[in-house]
């Protein structure tokens, strides 16, 4: 059900620059359906981790606030170009996914 | 009347769904132990936002860049970077201070990841864009103004 996640990861000098765009509606559960007038229903999500080679690198929380089909960029030093980056996220109704990607 | 019943019950048994998988070990014990902040990102205002991360009085540093747009055309998607350049910067949080919910993100750095969060957010109106910064014990702020031409919090 849940829509793949795409990583990009390149090293510039020693530092590993890390891009994820991941597949969301990210609805705030304000936002009301333009035919029905009723509420759609909040769905967003709330945690992304990554890691690198099992080392974990970022945990993030998010809020309804990022939009739809999050950006995510950091910077982590002291990664090599071969090592692996493995992305998860949670929403708020447990749906999740995953994905990897080697830093080059 | 029958549709919306069946929402609401649909909704009960996604809400349980969670709770057993949680309670069954489905869930990543991390995962469980890095429970979402609920009341930081719920949280109508800046303030008790920061005080649901834990956060009080945050000094206004140099130290911390904000890259975002002056004028933002669609307040649906700005694109905002933090870099922090304060030694040991530990976790970066991002707010949309005039959005319902002012949290939009909380980042916690750890194994070398560097000071630095890109993302793109919605803003309903024109606010300051405010990033704390935690490094070494304390916090510090800083902020930016986008000006929105649409919001993007709303049909």
């Amino acid at each position: 059900m849940a829509e793949p996640m795409r990583i990009r990861a390149t090293m510039a000098g020693d530092v590993a620059d890390v891009k994820v765009l991941m597949n969301h509606p990210m609805e705030t559960g304000l936002r009301k359906d333009a035919k029905t007038g009723q509420l759609i229903p909040a769905h967003f999500i709330q945690e992304v981790t990554a890691t690198i080679n099992g080392k974990e690198v970022l945990s993030a929380d998010l809020g309804s606030g990022i939009s739809k089909n999050p950006y995510l960029g950091f910077k982590v030093k002291g990664a090599k170009a071969g090592d692996k980056v493995v992305v998860n996220w949670v929403d708020n109704t447990g749906d999740k996914n995953s994905a990897e990607a080697a830093i080059g | 009347m029958n549709a919306l019943r069946r929402n609401v019950l649909k909704g009960a048994t996604g809400a349980g769904a969670v709770a057993v998988a949680v309670a069954a070990g489905l869930l990543k014990p991390t995962q469980a132990l890095a429970a979402w902040n609920k009341p930081a990102f719920e949280a109508k205002n800046v303030g008790d936002a920061m005080k649901g991360l834990g956060v009080s009085a945050p000094a206004d540093s140099k130290d911390i860049v904000i890259k975002a747009p002056d004028i933002a055309e669609n307040g649906a998607v700005v694109p905002v970077e933090v870099t922090s350049n304060i030694a040991g910067t530990s976790s970066i949080a991002i707010f949309a201070e005039k959005n319902a919910t002012p949290l939009v993100g909380s980042y916690a750095l750890s194994g070398g990841s560097e000071g630095f969060i890109s993302t793109r957010i919605k803003m309903g109106q024109t606010a300051l864009v405010r990033a704390v910064v935690n490094a070494g014990g304390k916090s510090y702020t800083a902020a930016k103004e986008v000006k929105v031409t649409i919001g993007g919090c709303g049909g």
